[in-house]
């Protein structure tokens, strides 16, 4: 397989935003039948190389010099028709986010159809046969009857399906695949590899990979090529990469994957937090007078319990009520019925301002960085709101003094109190959060999957600092995560939650080790790990 | 001896600049407003439109210094107490008194020596003859229709000079200012396109010497049908419109903020009723609506004449009536806008956050909602003040707008209705009022674009 010849090739790319270079220099080859993949971090310039590749940058980005050849051909030096005809017929993309990607107001059938027309001259005759056989390709069930289905009755990873049907319709040499299992939930992504590989096999199709994801790239790349702010700083072919990486900003990227054989040990002491049969149930209502007809059950009948000193992690696919069962404990969602007991008082049914006092104990870090601080309000006056409200420190100075200590303990500096938000990269601000978080001096802490929009690299900071503070000062914490690489490194023991209950839950390393609901191994043998092959 | 007359639409006014005051040395204390702001006055459009309507609000606040004047005692009177005029007068007035003393007895062109009509006329011999008859106050002084030319060149080239020595003295203040900041080694916000401020103020200084050195012999502007000088007439109107945008956009705010915000934030039942509220007043035509309350308002006026002694008062009351009817009819739109933002922004999560520090609600308002919707409301206040200038016209138009003894450009626009059907046509009085309206109105609304600009999150430059 690794011998045929190259399909494309780029050579000394540049591009430039202005003055400022954005790519610099990045050459490589793609050979025939291969699944090259591209990694690196945000703002690698990775999404930008198959940008240029295929002519389709922004206009404020202009390529300032490099070539790219494919079959023969120099794209460069194409008019636009003739870039069009290669654009989709000859190299064909699919994006990260299939929900936008696709138009929601056609059924799939048309939008494919449209495809074939445009880059195949097929006769009407013929086409609905081609149609089922494209979606019988990329794996849809009952084809012939998804033909007339909307986007929205589709499922995300259906949708990845259609987009890759899409793709293929005009049986192109060369499938760039821009991030294309982000969006989707692990075991789905799983079905997504898995069909990338069987289509690159099936059609000797090459495949350009962009991905951050390294557990992605050990599992399906054949040769890796590594960007750091605009360079390739490492290309090898996979084996060799991840047996030797050369570059120490390699060696740092696959080892800030978390390793899945190393187990925190539980911890035995009293329970912080006792959920027993929680229910948060959404009245579905109707009519003029809002008669309530029936519910959506979010989180159905939920128990468990969080030590102290303890991180219990709940583990779960998007649309699982994991979310909702932690703003329920928060009280930013109605419990419909159920018990939250925290240090042996039941919290479930206290009024607005006797919860009041529990707000102190019970804090919560946010997933998106961006959205969960104000953005017109400075730093000081983010940590300091909740000190304010719930009375911890009354004198401003005292308050000047923590807010600095803290600030210092989650490793920015003390003067950037007078910053606002926006001035802070994602990774400083999900620290200004646990900053704002730990002010309070809380007792327990939920984590709604404060990581996942963060960078690899970053990724690892972040648990690290809270695995130290946990250590520090004895919080619990409740980790609500998608991914499950990172739980063995961070979690006392483990919840799995599908479809609003818990379907298993133990310590982390009985429950990674020896899953014994299907479901739980599914999800473990989703994961894409290192040294699998 | 004069009397001070304080109108309440004077003393709005003056609430209104002296709140934008407070507001503005209010925003010294924060940093991300003020960038923000200095974005609109860094672009050239910004800072060129601020200056015109700058220069807008000037005129109107100077017209709106009311006083009576006290009438020369009656040789007979014993009286000891001074009477006054029931004439009302403005600061403007005595600015412009050469225009507003010289009136003609119909129609006359701009610039124009002779009468836009003819007229029975005798000559020196006795005899009756028809003929346009010379104007009273226009070109007097003129012996030949001939050196018309010559004077007004030689007049606005005069004028021309005076209104760039007049611009020059404030330019060079604040240009003397900018160097002694710099030399105390402040360092001065370079980025402000100082230039463009210079040579709107050079523009607008000679226009308005030219026009007021060139009215006092000619009526530049024409005269209308009781041979008012136009110029005056459109000046005048020129508080009209500006007081019924501030006006009529200040009654809609806090309707439409406190219940679009307590919509969006609360739902529930108080969102129902808002909603109610907004969905019945938006599909009643608003024409009818302003209509209806007008006629209450003669009606009242009527009724009550006593509290009315002087016609000032009589119209300045159905001015102010109508600024309220306007806004009350007109706030949904903004309501229905802070509605859905609310909504989202309440969704976010640092207000939920808030809400998990426990933050009273009044905080989470104040604090966390209302800075976050401000862009909405701004970028609402400026094109309200369009919308409702424009409106007024209309209004006045259809003959439901503000009091015909009022100076508007909407009154104007309605007189020229006969006007405009005249042969030969009677184009100034129209062509005056619509070039004043476009200026004010296009100004505010490229203002408002820049103020979209800087504050809509969505395109603000240079924001995370």
């Amino acid at each position: 397989m690794k011998t045929s010849q190259t399909v494309l090739s780029v050579k000394n790319l540049h591009v430039h935003a202005g003055s400022l270079e954005l790519v610099k220099g990045v050459s490589f080859d793609i050979k025939q039948g291969e699944i090259f993949a591209l990694v690196g971090e945000s703002g690698s310039g990775k999404s930008l190389t198959s940008l240029s590749i295929m002519r389709l940058l922004p206009e404020v980005l202009t390529i300032t010099s490099g070539s790219v050849v494919f079959a023969q051909r120099k794209l460069f030096e194409l008019t636009e028709t003739q870039m069009n005809s290669v654009r989709g017929k000859k190299i064909a993309m699919i994006f990260q986010e299939p929900q936008t990607s696709l138009n929601p107001v056609q059924t799939i059938g048309v939008q494919l159809q449209e495809v074939l027309k445009l880059h195949q001259h097929i006769a009407d005759a013929g086409l609905q046969e081609k149609l089922v056989a494209l979606l019988q390709e990329v794996g849809m069930p009952d084809p012939i009857a998804r033909l007339k289905w909307y986007p929205h009755q589709l499922s995300g990873g259906q949708k990845q399906r259609v987009m890759i049907a899409m793709a293929l319709a005009c049986e192109p040499e060369l499938l760039v695949a821009d991030e294309p299992t982000t969006a989707l939930d692990v075991t789905i992504q799983r079905q997504i590899l898995e069909l990338l590989n069987n289509l690159r096999k099936s059609r000797n199709l090459s495949v350009l990979l962009i991905t951050h994801d390294m557990g992605v790239v050990a599992e399906m790349a054949d040769t890796v090529a590594v960007m750091q702010q605009g360079k390739i700083i490492e290309q090898a072919d996979c084996q060799t990469f991840f047996a030797n990486p050369q570059h120490e900003y390699s060696q740092r990227l696959i080892n800030s994957l978390p390793k899945s054989d190393d187990f925190i040990d539980a911890c035995e002491s009293e329970p912080i937090l006792e959920v027993k049969d929680l229910k948060v149930w959404f009245a579905k209502k109707k009519g003029i007078l809002q008669r309530t007809f029936g519910h959506t059950k979010a989180v159905d009948g939920v128990s468990f319990n969080v030590r102290k000193g303890e991180t219990l992690a709940i583990v779960g696919e998007s649309g699982s009520g994991k979310t909702t069962m932690g703003k329920a404990i928060l009280r930013l969602n109605p419990v419909h019925s159920g018990s939250i007991v925290f240090k042996g008082k039941e919290l479930n049914g206290l009024s607005h301002s006797e919860f009041l006092p529990h707000r102190r104990d019970i804090q919560v870090i946010f997933q998106d960085p961006f959205s969960s601080m104000n953005p017109r309000m400075s730093v000081r006056e983010i940590i300091e709101e909740g000190m304010v409200s719930l009375k911890v420190e009354v004198s401003a100075i005292k308050r000047e003094k923590i807010m600095c200590a803290l600030l210092t303990r989650v490793g920015l500096e003390p003067d950037h109190l007078d910053r606002y938000p926006h001035e802070f990269s994602g990774g400083q601000r999900q620290r200004i959060a646990i900053a704002r978080a730990l002010a309070v001096k809380p007792q327990l802490i939920i984590c709604d999957e404060p990581t996942s929009a963060l960078d690899v690299s970053i990724r690892g900071q972040v648990l690290e600092l809270l695995n130290e503070l946990q250590q520090e000062t004895g919080v619990s914490l409740l980790f609500i995560t998608h991914d499950l690489s990172i739980v063995p490194h961070l979690a006392h023991r483990v919840a799995v939650m599908k479809d609003g209950v818990i379907v298993e839950q133990g310590t982390t390393e009985q429950v990674m080790t020896a899953p014994v609901h299907e479901y739980t191994q599914a999800l473990l043998k989703a994961v894409p790990a290192l040294y699998s092959r | 001896m004069i009397l001070p007359v304080l109108l309440w639409s004077d003393l709005l006014i003056y609430t209104l600049i002296a709140s934008v005051g407070l507001f503005l040395w209010q925003l010294r204390k924060n940093p991300q407003a003020k960038k923000r702001w200095s974005g609109v006055f860094s672009s050239k459009v910004g800072m060129a439109s601020f200056i015109v309507i700058l220069f807008y609000i000037l005129i109107s606040l100077l017209d709106s210094l009311h006083f009576r004047e006290s009438l020369p005692r009656l040789e007979n009177s014993s009286h000891q107490e001074v009477a006054y005029s029931s004439d009302v007068k403005s600061v403007l007035d005595k600015v412009l008194i050469r225009l507003n003393s010289r009136n003609e007895s119909t129609y006359s062109a701009p610039f124009s020596l002779h009468s836009f009509a003819k007229e029975n006329m005798t000559d020196a011999n006795g005899s009756v003859y028809r003929d346009y008859p010379r104007l009273k106050n226009g070109g007097s002084h003129l012996n030949d229709a001939d050196e018309r030319a010559w004077d007004v060149l030689w007049r606005s080239l005069l004028a021309i000079i005076a209104g760039m020595i007049i611009a020059a003295i404030p330019i060079g203040l604040h240009r003397y200012y900018l160097a002694r900041k710099k030399e105390k080694g402040l360092a001065s916000n370079n980025s402000i396109p100082w230039h463009v401020a210079y040579i709107c103020v050079t523009l607008i200084s000679i226009i308005a010497c030219w026009m007021l050195s060139l009215s006092e012999f000619y009526h530049i502007l024409g005269t209308d049908k009781v041979g008012e000088d136009v110029l005056y007439q459109s000046i005048k109107a020129i508080r009209t419109g500006v007081l019924i945008g501030t006006l009529a956009t200040l009654v809609t705010l806090p309707l439409a903020i406190i219940l679009g915000i307590s919509a969006g934030y609360f739902k529930g039942w108080v969102d129902d009723v808002v909603q109610y509220i907004y969905t019945t007043l938006s599909s009643i035509p608003g024409i009818l609506l302003i209509a209806a309350s007008v006629l209450l308002i003669d009606v009242y006026i009527e009724t009550h004449s006593e509290q009315f002694n002087l016609t000032t008062l009589r119209s300045d009351f159905k001015f102010l009536a109508l600024c309220g009817i306007l806004g009350l009819t007109s706030w949904t739109g903004l309501c229905r806008m802070l509605r859905a933002e609310t909504l989202k922004v309440s969704q976010l999560d640092y207000v939920q956050a808030a809400h998990a520090f426990g933050v009273s609600h009044r905080r989470v308002i104040g604090k966390h909602i209302l800075p976050n919707v401000t862009h909405l409301i701004l970028i609402a206040i400026v094109l309200d003040f369009s919308m409702f200038v424009l409106a007024e016209a209309v209004l006045s138009y259809i003959g439901v707008g503000v009091d015909p003894d009022m100076y508007s450009w909407g009154n104007m626009i309605n007189a020229a209705r006969s006007e405009l059907s005249r042969d030969p046509v009677v184009w100034w009085s129209v062509s005056a009022a619509f070039i004043l309206m476009f200026t004010l109105v296009l100004a505010a609304n490229l203002f408002s674009d820049e103020v979209r600009n800087a504050f809509d999150p969505n395109t603000a430059k240079g924001d995370a």
